[in-house]
């Protein structure tokens, strides 16, 4: 088990080297930073000056080696659009995606298991068909259209919500969180839903279809035969089996879902790292898409150990 | 709790009127006070689709950021929302008896938010800042060679030779306090070799109408009204707090217009004017930004590589650009890409830039047949190919403009390639030297209000400090003699006619083919009403509320 772990997590650092060897190499294509950094007004010179001061005239695999040397002891560089450290830029919108990402991958996993199991239980009721229906939306809309149709309706119709940023944010430590505030609270409920529409109709899918499945085993035609109570069949041995590639699909879902809530982050301007992201695609901020990109390779990485973990935990047979 | 110092009066003459009435009077009185109070606070929400950079005055020369920090910081001199310069921190100047000296006279009884008196130190040491080698501002200013104190009031400025223009290269260049520099260690702006964060990219004390409550990156920077600006009285001042939000998404800027959460949108996107002005309690301003859109090609190389002619290159027989200048039809993209929203152009510089007049302004008319005539006299009865590259995420609807150019293009036989894409990379296309495009769209804005400017960077021969952004290839000698001139000509009636000769010469040579006048649009509550300014820079100081 102990060699399967290590295995696991050497495989991990791997993945983290090749994402940033395979980013460094892209970034000339995003365009120059130096075109972005100096005012109009610059001559040739100054701007020969500033891509010199920024390293960028050294070699690629020189400017990646430079890189990795200070990304191990820490230091990510200096962003070139906010001209603040990139370490602390990330911190500071961690806490925001974070709580997003964890709180929409709940909320996608109870609704979703709840619905799946409801939909394969009862396979021919209306309800059910119903909710299919509504999920196969789900899994077909775009999300910033989700988002923009939530905002018209609960922000500029109704005007129950906000239609953009974090409200009110409490303080405790380096974490932020707007959880103990009500503008907070009311804050996370659109990008909630928006980006756990597509997480939940997918456990949801799953979900059913493996309890489906699950339900034809023999096993449980044997306990139905013993008398086991339906519910201790169903709740007890059908789910349980159930949740082993649905966990699977959870943890590496998990990790999109704070890697990628890019698209959610920039329709309701939420301070997380995707928004982050993009506007530093857009100002070519090399350090902070060195940084961003290597981080969501960390999070796979480490998402993929976790997930091996639970299988572990989860599944008997692998303790041995 | 701050309140206009007019209208507290008020409220304690009333309150004495009531005094004899005993404890009723004084309930009365305390009431009013709270009425007061209360609707004299006087929040202004303002967004717009990108943050300000830094609030370091002088570490980017970048429109948003300007636009922010001279809500803390002044520079000598600013400008209205018409543009009209504007004694801001100094109170007149001159050019002494050496014409290569300006003498500035400062505001007495200035103080920065911090309380410190500002005085000609300041001001030394800030024009010095600016011009470090980390800051952004130095091009700006590089005609300036020393800057000194006479007396605490008093500072003169020495350019290398005789610069008339100087006063408008200062309108964005902000004072700081010498002293909280030097306390908090920033003497110069960031450099990004540090590792350090410089203390003013996250705070500022100016001596602005406006004073920093927080500031937070891409989420949200607070204001409040400065109550010892030196303006009061002067200016409006009515917002005593100014909120500012970055919201990049169009959809959700609006979104949040209409929801009421935010009461000033600078830049709603022009598909979006006619939807907003049909809302009761919202009002959309429109008006002309400085700023031209044009196409410029290579008119000097011998060959082009991405043509599809062999050893020559068309755009270097004046009737080829003569025939592209007509075939542009500058109402239809006026019509059809900018839903009405732009100013058809014949030269690049919007009426307030000084060199203007109606004459150059004027374009042909899109005349087809007159211009495959003028492609057939070059020799080129079948036109040619070439590929022409556009920017998609800088200019108002940049690549709509270049697609209906091209189309244009073709009913001539000009068959254009288009290849639309990002600034980052856009921009360095023409920065590099020699150029690698030959065919490009640019928009140029003019900070210094006068022609100088377009000429220096977009017409003068690429030399040193000029013609950085002119990958046109033209280089005349002549021409550029006139242009270096315009720096030094103290004597405006000269001056303003060899701008109008050389207007006159670079629409005769058809050098570029300009497109039109960019305009902008304000979204607001109907409570305010806030004009475009033409540098799209609002100064909230300006704004008063409507009086319902």
């Amino acid at each position: 088990m102990i060699a399967h772990l290590v295995r696991s997590m050497l495989q991990g650092a791997l993945v983290i080297l090749t994402v940033g060897l395979i980013a460094f190499s892209m970034f000339r294509f995003v365009g120059d930073p130096v075109a972005t950094l100096a005012g109009q007004e610059a001559t040739d010179a100054d701007r020969a000056e500033l891509t010199e001061r920024l390293g960028l005239n050294d070699p690629f695999p020189v400017q990646f080696a430079r890189f990795l040397g200070h990304a191990a002891q820490g230091d990510f560089g200096i962003s070139y659009r906010q001209a603040r450290p990139v370490a602390d830029l990330l911190a500071e919108r961690l806490p925001a995606t974070l709580e997003l990402a964890v709180l929409s991958a709940l909320f996608a996993f109870v609704f979703g298991v709840v619905f799946g199991v409801y939909a394969a239980i009862n396979r021919r009721g209306v309800v059910a068909n119903a909710i299919m229906v509504v999920s196969l939306i789900g899994v077909s809309l775009p999300t910033f259209l989700i988002g923009i149709g939530l905002i018209y309706l609960f922000a500029v119709t109704l005007g129950w919500l906000p239609s953009f940023g974090r409200g009110d944010v409490v303080r405790i430590g380096w974490w932020t969180t707007g959880l103990l505030t009500e503008s907070g609270r009311k804050s996370l409920v659109l990008p909630v839903l928006t980006l756990g529409f597509f997480q939940l109709t997918l456990i949801m899918r799953l979900v059913r279809a493996e309890m489906l499945e699950t339900l034809r085993a023999e096993y449980v035609r044997f306990a139905r035969a013993r008398g086991l109570p339906e519910r201790r069949i169903l709740f007890r041995h059908a789910l349980r089996n159930t949740m082993i590639p649905v966990i699977t699909i959870v943890g590496l879902q998990l990790g999109s879902v704070i890697a990628f809530a890019i698209v959610t982050e920039s329709v309701f301007q939420w301070p997380g790292l995707g928004a982050l992201f993009v506007n530093a695609v857009q100002f070519v901020d090399i350090p902070v898409m060195a940084a961003y990109l290597m981080f969501v390779a960390f999070v796979f990485a480490v998402v993929n150990f976790m997930t091996d973990l639970v299988y572990v935990t989860i599944d008997p047979r692998l303790k041995s | 709790m701050i309140h206009h110092p007019m209208k507290s009066g008020g409220v304690s003459h009333r309150s004495v009127i009531h005094m004899r009435h005993g404890r009723f009077a004084l309930a009365l009185s305390a009431a009013l006070l709270l009425a007061t109070v209360a609707a004299d606070a006087r929040p202004l929400k303002w967004a717009r689709s990108g943050d300000s950079l830094t609030l370091d005055p002088h570490a980017q020369n970048e429109g948003p950021t300007h636009a922010l920090a001279h809500h803390f910081y002044e520079p000598l001199i600013h400008r209205d929302f018409q543009g009209k310069e504007v004694a801001a921190l100094a109170v007149s100047w001159k050019i002494t008896d050496d014409p290569a000296i300006w003498e500035f006279k400062l505001r007495p009884n200035v103080k920065f938010h911090n309380g410190n008196a500002f005085d000609a130190d300041d001001v030394v040491f800030s024009l010095d800042r600016a011009r470090q080698p980390t800051s952004d501002m130095k091009g700006a200013i590089t005609s300036i060679e020393s800057v000194t104190k006479v007396d605490p009031l008093t500072v003169l400025i020495k350019t290398r030779g005789p610069n008339p223009l100087l006063p408008n290269t200062l309108t964005d260049i902000f004072i700081m306090d010498k002293e909280w520099s030097e306390t908090n260690k920033v003497q110069k702006p960031q450099d990004f070799k540090n590792k350090e964060e410089n203390f003013a990219v996250r705070n500022a004390n100016g001596t602005g109408a406006f004073q920093l409550v927080s500031r937070e990156p891409d989420v949200k920077t607070v204001m409040k009204r400065n109550d010892s600006y030196w303006g009061i009285g002067q200016f409006p001042m009515q917002i005593t707090e100014l909120t500012y939000i970055p919201i990049k998404a169009d959809a959700t800027r609006l979104a949040a217009l209409l929801s009421g959460e935010v009461d000033f949108v600078q830049d709603v996107p022009v598909q979006d004017i006619e939807r907003l002005r049909g809302q009761q309690n919202l009002r959309v301003n429109v008006g002309p930004e400085n700023r031209s859109i044009f196409f410029g090609m290579d008119v000097a190389s011998a060959d082009l590589k991405t043509d599809n002619v062999e050893g020559k290159n068309p755009f270097a027989d004046k009737r080829v650009r003569q025939a592209m200048n007509m075939a542009l039809n500058r109402q239809a993209i006026q019509r059809v890409a900018m839903r009405g929203q732009s100013l058809p152009a014949g030269m690049i510089a919007p009426s307030f830039v000084n060199g203007w007049s109606k004459e150059l302004d004027a374009f042909p008319a899109g005349d087809v047949n007159a211009a495959r005539k003028l492609l057939a006299d070059a020799g080129y009865p079948n036109g040619f190919s070439i590929t022409l590259h556009c920017p998609n995420d800088r200019y108002v609807n940049d690549e709509a403009i270049c697609q209906a150019a091209v189309g244009m293009w073709g009913q001539i036989g000009v068959k254009v390639n288009l290849v639309s894409q990002s600034k980052s990379i856009h921009f360095p296309l023409i920065q590099k030297v020699p150029p690698e495009t030959e065919f490009y769209m640019l928009g140029w804005g003019v900070p210094t209000f006068d022609s100088e400017y377009v000429f220096s960077f977009l017409y003068h021969s690429r030399a040193d400090k000029y013609g950085s952004w002119n990958a046109t290839r033209y280089a005349n000698a002549d021409a550029d003699k006139m242009i270096e001139s315009l720096s030094s000509e103290v004597d405006k009636a000269k001056r303003d006619a060899t701008i109008a000769k050389l207007w006159t010469l670079f629409k005769e040579e058809v050098i570029y083919l300009p497109v039109h006048h960019q305009t902008l649009a304000y979204g607001m509550k109907s409570g305010f009403d806030i004009p475009v300014d033409v540098a799209n820079q609002p100064k909230m100081k300006y704004v008063s509320f409507k009086t319902n």
